[in-house]
C-alpha cells in the first residue's frame, strides 16, 4: 500500500458539509484534501438543462443516486426479522458524486426549533419524564448558539423565506414560531400558484399563520457572499431527485466550488472511497485514512485532522468499520455507534378540483406555503401522547408525469379507468402534508449486517426501522389538521394518505436518515461533543444528520449546514490554536 | 523550409545575453502590467502549458501558426535576446537574427509602444521562470512559408512608429487609444483582413472573423456594436468578464483573464472612452425569416432556450446573456451565434465573478434546419436585425467544427 504525503486536513465525502468544511479550513490556511467515492459533477457537464429533466434517467434507473450494486445496506422493521438487502433505492435516496445529494435536494432549507434542541429536558420539565423506550436527548448545542450559523448557510444559498421573528419581534407574514433571527432572508418568498393560496385561505380560516416555504430555489438572481451566482427559478418542476440545469437551486455547485476549486491549498481526490479511518496504537489519535481508486489500488493518506462529510449512513457505517466508539445493542443497551436512527414521519391529504387548475408543472423543490402550528412543542401536547409535530405545507414540487399522477379515492391501479382518472386530474390536484418529527426509540438502530458484504468484502450496514408509538400517535394527529386544511382548499374531493401499516422501505418518502453519530453531552451518551468532536478520537470530526440525536418536524439540510459551520467555526478559533478535546469529559 | 530562409538585415554588434540582468521589484511589476495589457500570455502559451513558453497552434486563414516560446531559456527561448533585439522585435518585425517575424506576432500595434515599456516587459519576462521547449514549425504553404514575402507585406501594410498622441483630444482618451491600437491590439481579432491578412482599415474594429468564431463590432459610438453599452458597462465586461448584457466567453475569455481583469479601473476606462468616441457605418436593414420559419424558430426557442434567456430575450442581467440588442446576434456574420448554439459556451470566471455559468451544447439536440430556424427566429426578434441564417450556414459551422477535432 502506497503511503502518500501528509495534508493537514483529510475530508471524508463531499456533498454539501465537505464543501464548507473545505471552504472554511482552507481560508484559514489549511492544506485540505477532500476524497469522494463518486464522480465529479457540474452543471454544464453532468445536469445542463438539456438532460437534466430526463425523469427516466436520474430517478427511475436510479443514475442520481448511491450506486447500490457496489455497496447497499440491509434492512428489517425489528430484530425479529432478518435484514435484507435494498437492491433498489426506494423510502430514501442517498446521494454519491461531488455535491453529494446536496446535487438532488428539493431546496426546502429550515431552521430547528429553539425547543427541538433541547427535546429532552424542555419536554420532561413540561409533560413528564419520556416514555419506556424513547431516548431522546439534548443536542448539547442551542438554537442561540447556531443562529448566525444558520444565518451563513442561508446567505450562502440565497434562500428565499419572509421571517417571523426578527430578534425577538414578531413580523407579520412569517412564521411566527421560529427562533429568533438576527436578519430577514437574503431573497423574497418565490411565487405562490394557485394552491398555495387555497392552501393559505384554508389556514388563515383555520386561525393558523401561513408563511412561505423558505427556499434554496431562487426567487430571484443572486451573488452569494463568496461572489458565485445563482440564476432565478424557471419552476421547471425538476429539484428532487435532479441536478438543477439552470444554476437555481443552491448546491455544492452553485455556492462553493467556483472560488474553492480554484484555490491552492484544496486538492480533490474523486472515484476514491475510504475504506478507513487509521489510528495510532493508543487508539486515541487519528492518523489518517485508507482509501481504495477504482483499479483497487490502495492508499493511505495521512493526516492531522480527519473530518467525516459523508452521508449520515455512510458516517456511521466508516465509524463502525473503524473500530471507532462501540456499537449500539438494543439488547444491552450498551455502545453508542449506531444509537437513535431516527427518520421522519408524513402523511398527506390529495385536494382534487372539478375547474380549477392547479398546473403543477410549473413546480420547484420548495415552492410552498406552510403551516408551523403543529410542530416541535408550538402547542400543547397534554394528553395527546406523543411529543415533537411537524410542519404542514402545500408544496408545488412537481408534476413529472412518470412519477405524480394523483387520482382520487376509489380509482383502479391500472387499466383504462385508471387512465382517465390520470387524464382528468392530473392538471387540477394538488395535497397537502404533514413534515413530521420522528423520536428516537431504543428499538431502532443501525449495526454492521452478519451476512452480506460490499464489493470490497466489508460488511453492509444494517438498518432496523419501524414507526414508534409516538410516531403513530403523532401522524392521527397531523392527519386531522392536514385533513381540515385540505377540505377548506375548495376542491371537489379529498383523499387522504395517512401512515398506517409498518414502516415500509420501498415507497419514496424522504431522505432524511439521522442518528448513528450523535452529540451530546457527556461521552455516556453520544457519539461527538457539541462541536461534532469524537470523544474517543479529538482529532476526528462527524459532519451530518448522524449527529441528530432524534429528528424535528423540518427537513435537516439548513440544521446540517449550520451544525458544519459551528464545527469548523470551533476548529478554526479554538483547536487549531490547542488541538485536543473541546469539551472536557 | 527553414533552409529557405534568407538572413535579411543587420546582425547587431551590442547583443548580449540578458537574462543574466537583475531588475528591481518596481521595474518587474511595471513589466508585468504592461505584458498584461499586451496579452503577450494569450498566444504564447499552450493549453495546459507553462505560461509563455509558447507552443500554441495560431490558425490562421494562410496556414497554422506555432507561437515561439518568450520565456529566458536560452536554448530555446529568447534568453540569448538583448533588450535591442527584443525592441526591434516588437518595433520592427525582426528576429534576433534579423529574420522578419509573421505578422501573426502583432509587431504592427507593439510598433506603437515606447521603449521604456517594451524594455519593462523584457525586464519583466526575464524575471519569470525559464521553460525549454522547443517550437514546432509553422505549417504554411510556399511562397508564404519564405519569410522574406513578409518584407513585401510590409513595405504594403505595416507603418512603424511609436504611437502619437492627438493633442486635440483629452489624456484619457489618448491612453485609451494606444492601448487599443498599441499593446491591446483589439484589430487583431476586430477588424476584418484583407486577402493579405492585414487589417482592412476601411473596416476598422467593426468585427473580423478567426478561427471559426465572427469577433463583433466593438466600435461605441453612432451605429457602433457597443453604442447601447454604457462606458462603464464596457469597464465592468473587461474587468470582470460580465455586464448586463453578456459575458465573456473562448477567445475573449481568455483576454480577460490574461489582460483586461489584470488592469486597472482607469486604464479600463480610458479603453471605454476611446471606443466610445468611435461611429460606425449605418446598417441597412436585414431581410426577415419568412413565417414558417419564425414559427419554427419560435417553438424551438420556447422549448430550449427561454428558461434562462426569458421568453421576451432579456435574459438575467450579470447571468444569462440579454439577446434582444445583442451584438453577438446582429453580427452580419452569423458564425458566432451558430458556433454557441452547437457546441454550447462557458461565461470565464474571473475573481470578481467566479461561476462559469455555462449554455449547453445543442449540437447533438438539434438538427441544421433546427438550428438555423431559433438562430434566425433570435436574430430577428426582439428589434434585432440580423439576416436569416441557412442550415447550409450551420452545416459549414457544424462541418468545420467536427474537422477540428
Amino acid at each position: 500500500m502506497k503511503k502518500l504525503p501528509a495534508v493537514d486536513v483529510v475530508l471524508v465525502g463531499f456533498g454539501w458539509t465537505g464543501a464548507i468544511m473545505a471552504q472554511e479550513l482552507t481560508e484559514a490556511g489549511l492544506q485540505v484534501l477532500a476524497i469522494e467515492r463518486g464522480d465529479w459533477r457540474d452543471t454544464p457537464t453532468h445536469f445542463p438543462t438539456t438532460t437534466a429533466p430526463d425523469e427516466l434517467r436520474w430517478y427511475w434507473r436510479k443514475e442520481m443516486f448511491q450506486n447500490n450494486s457496489r455497496e447497499t445496506l440491509t434492512f428489517r422493521n425489528n430484530r425479529g426479522q432478518t435484514a435484507l438487502p435494498m437492491r433498489r433505492w426506494g423510502s430514501f435516496l442517498p446521494g454519491e458524486g461531488v455535491g453529494g445529494g446536496g446535487v438532488h435536494w428539493n431546496g426546502q432549507t429550515w431552521r430547528f426549533l429553539p425547543s427541538d434542541f433541547v427535546a429532552a429536558s424542555h419536554n420532561t420539565e413540561r409533560y413528564g419524564s419520556l416514555p419506556e423506550g424513547m431516548t431522546v436527548q439534548d443536542y448539547g448545542v442551542t438554537y442561540d448558539e447556531l443562529e448566525p450559523h444558520f444565518d451563513r448557510f442561508e446567505k450562502l444559498c440565497g434562500i428565499g423565506g419572509k421571517a417571523g421573528n426578527l430578534g425577538g419581534t414578531i413580523v407579520a407574514g412569517g412564521n411566527p414560531f421560529e427562533g429568533p433571527r438576527s436578519a430577514e432572508y437574503p431573497n423574497p418568498p418565490m411565487h405562490m400558484t394557485f394552491s398555495q393560496n387555497q392552501f393559505a385561505r384554508s389556514a388563515r380560516e383555520l386561525g393558523l399563520n401561513p408563511f412561505p416555504g423558505p427556499s434554496a430555489n431562487m426567487s430571484r438572481a443572486y451573488t452569494n457572499p463568496l461572489g458565485v451566482q445563482l440564476a432565478p427559478c424557471s419552476y421547471c418542476g425538476f429539484c428532487e431527485k435532479y441536478g438543477c440545469g439552470n444554476y437555481s437551486k443552491a448546491s455544492a455547485q452553485t455556492t462553493i466550488l467556483p472560488v474553492l476549486m480554484r484555490k491552492p491549498n484544496f486538492t480533490l481526490k474523486v472515484q476514491n472511497e475510504v475504506l478507513s479511518i487509521q489510528k495510532d496504537s493508543t487508539g486515541r489519535r487519528a492518523t489518517g485514512v485508507i482509501h481504495v481508486d477504482i483499479d483497487g489500488n490502495e492508499y493511505e493518506q495521512p493526516a492531522d485532522l480527519v473530518i467525516l462529510c459523508a452521508y449520515q449512513l455512510s458516517n456511521t457505517r466508516l465509524m463502525m468499520l473503524s473500530g471507532i466508539g462501540e456499537i449500539y445493542n438494543p439488547a444491552t443497551g450498551e455502545g453508542l455507534v449506531g444509537k437513535n436512527y431516527c427518520y421522519q414521519v408524513m402523511t398527506s391529504a390529495q385536494v382534487f378540483y372539478d375547474d380549477k387548475y392547479t398546473n403543477g408543472f410549473v413546480g420547484a423543490g420548495a415552492l410552498g406555503m406552510c403551516v408551523d402550528e403543529y410542530n416541535g412543542d408550538n402547542f400543547d401536547h397534554s394528553g395527546l401522547g406523543f411529543i415533537g409535530g411537524g410542519y404542514l405545507a402545500n408544496w408545488t414540487t412537481n408534476a413529472r408525469p412518470i412519477e405524480t399522477h394523483r387520482t382520487p379515492e376509489g380509482t383502479p391501479n391500472w387499466g383504462s379507468a385508471w387512465k382517465k382518472a390520470v387524464a382528468d386530474n392530473f392538471l387540477k390536484s394538488t395535497s397537502v402534508g404533514a413534515h413530521g418529527a420522528s423520536m428516537a426509540y431504543a428499538t431502532n438502530a443501525l449495526d454492521l449486517d452478519p451476512t452480506y458484504k460490499d464489493v470490497y468484502g466489508r460488511p453492509l450496514m444494517r438498518m432496523t426501522y419501524d414507526f414508534t408509538p409516538n410516531d403513530r400517535a403523532m401522524a392521527a394527529f397531523m392527519t386531522e389538521r392536514v385533513t381540515a386544511i385540505a377540505k377548506g382548499m375548495g376542491g371537489r374531493e379529498i383523499k387522504i394518505e395517512d401512515r398506517s401499516g409498518p414502516y415500509d422501505s420501498m415507497p419514496y418518502q424522504t431522505t432524511h436518515n439521522t442518528g448513528g453519530t450523535i452529540m451530546g453531552t457527556t461521552p455516556a451518551n453520544s457519539v461527538v461533543n457539541r462541536y461534532l468532536q469524537s470523544w474517543d478520537v479529538p482529532n476526528l470530526f462527524v459532519m451530518g444528520a448522524g449527529v441528530f440525536p432524534q429528528n424535528a418536524g423540518y427537513n435537516p439540510t439548513g440544521t446540517v449546514a449550520a451544525l458544519a459551520y459551528w464545527a469548523a467555526d470551533a476548529i478554526r478559533t479554538q483547536y487549531l490554536r490547542a488541538p485536543g478535546p473541546l469539551v472536557q469529559s | 523550409m527553414r533552409s529557405l530562409i534568407v538572413l535579411a538585415g543587420v546582425l547587431t554588434i551590442w547583443a548580449q545575453p540578458g537574462a543574466a540582468q537583475q531588475n528591481s521589484h518596481a521595474q518587474v511589476e511595471r513589466g508585468r502590467y504592461i505584458t498584461a495589457t499586451a496579452n503577450c500570455q494569450s498566444c504564447h502559451t499552450e493549453a495546459g502549458g507553462e505560461a509563455f513558453a509558447g507552443g500554441r497552434a495560431m490558425e490562421t486563414p494562410f496556414g497554422t501558426i506555432h507561437t515561439p516560446n518568450i520565456t529566458f531559456d536560452e536554448a530555446t527561448g529568447i534568453g540569448r535576446w538583448s533588450k535591442d533585439d527584443f525592441h526591434r522585435a516588437l518595433h520592427h518585425g525582426r528576429s534576433r537574427d534579423g529574420s522578419r517575424l509573421y505578422p501573426a506576432f502583432p509587431y504592427p500595434h507593439f510598433t506603437k509602444m515606447p521603449r521604456a515599456d517594451v524594455d519593462a516587459v523584457y525586464d519583466y519576462l526575464a524575471s519569470r521562470p525559464r521553460v525549454s521547449k522547443e517550437r514546432k514549425e509553422h505549417e504554411l504553404p510556399f511562397p508564404l512559408s519564405w519569410r522574406r514575402m513578409v518584407g513585401i507585406w510590409n513595405m504594403m501594410f505595416f507603418e512603424p512608429g511609436e504611437f502619437r498622441a492627438d493633442p486635440a483630444r483629452s489624456p484619457e482618451w489618448n491612453r485609451g487609444a494606444y492601448l487599443v491600437e498599441g499593446p491591446g491590439h483589439c484589430a487583431g481579432c476586430h477588424t476584418e483582413k484583407n486577402l493579405a491578412g492585414a487589417d482592412n482599415k476601411d473596416r476598422h474594429l467593426m468585427g473580423g472573423q478567426l478561427e471559426n468564431w465572427a469577433a463583433p463590432n466593438i466600435r461605441g459610438g453612432r451605429n457602433g456594436g457597443l453604442e447601447h453599452w454604457s462606458a462603464a458597462e464596457i469597464v465592468a465586461f473587461l474587468k470582470t468578464g460580465r455586464n448586463a448584457h453578456t459575458g465573456a466567453l473562448t477567445r475573449m475569455g481568455e483576454v480577460v483573464n490574461v489582460s483586461t481583469e489584470e488592469m486597472t479601473e482607469a486604464d479600463l476606462g480610458a479603453i471605454a472612452t476611446y471606443l466610445k468616441s468611435l461611429d460606425s457605418e449605418a446598417r441597412a436593414p436585414s431581410s426577415r425569416p419568412s413565417e414558417a420559419v419564425l414559427k419554427a424558430g419560435r417553438a424551438i426557442y420556447f422549448d430550449n432556450c427561454s428558461a434562462c434567456h426569458v421568453s421576451t430575450g432579456v435574459g438575467v442581467p450579470h447571468v444569462f446573456a440579454r439577446l434582444a440588442g445583442s451584438n453577438k446576434l446582429n453580427d452580419p456574420d452569423p458564425t458566432t451565434v451558430i458556433r454557441i448554439i452547437l457546441e454550447g459556451a462557458r461565461a470565464v470566471p474571473t475573481a470578481a465573478r467566479p461561476s462559469p455559468l455555462s449554455m449547453p451544447a445543442f449540437g447533438w439536440k438539434l438538427t441544421d434546419d433546427q438550428i438555423a430556424s431559433v438562430a434566425s427566429y433570435v436574430r430577428a426578434s426582439w428589434g434585432n436585425n440580423g439576416a436569416p441564417v441557412t442550415a447550409a450556414q450551420v452545416e459549414d459551422v457544424r462541418s468545420a467544427l467536427t474537422a477540428r477535432r
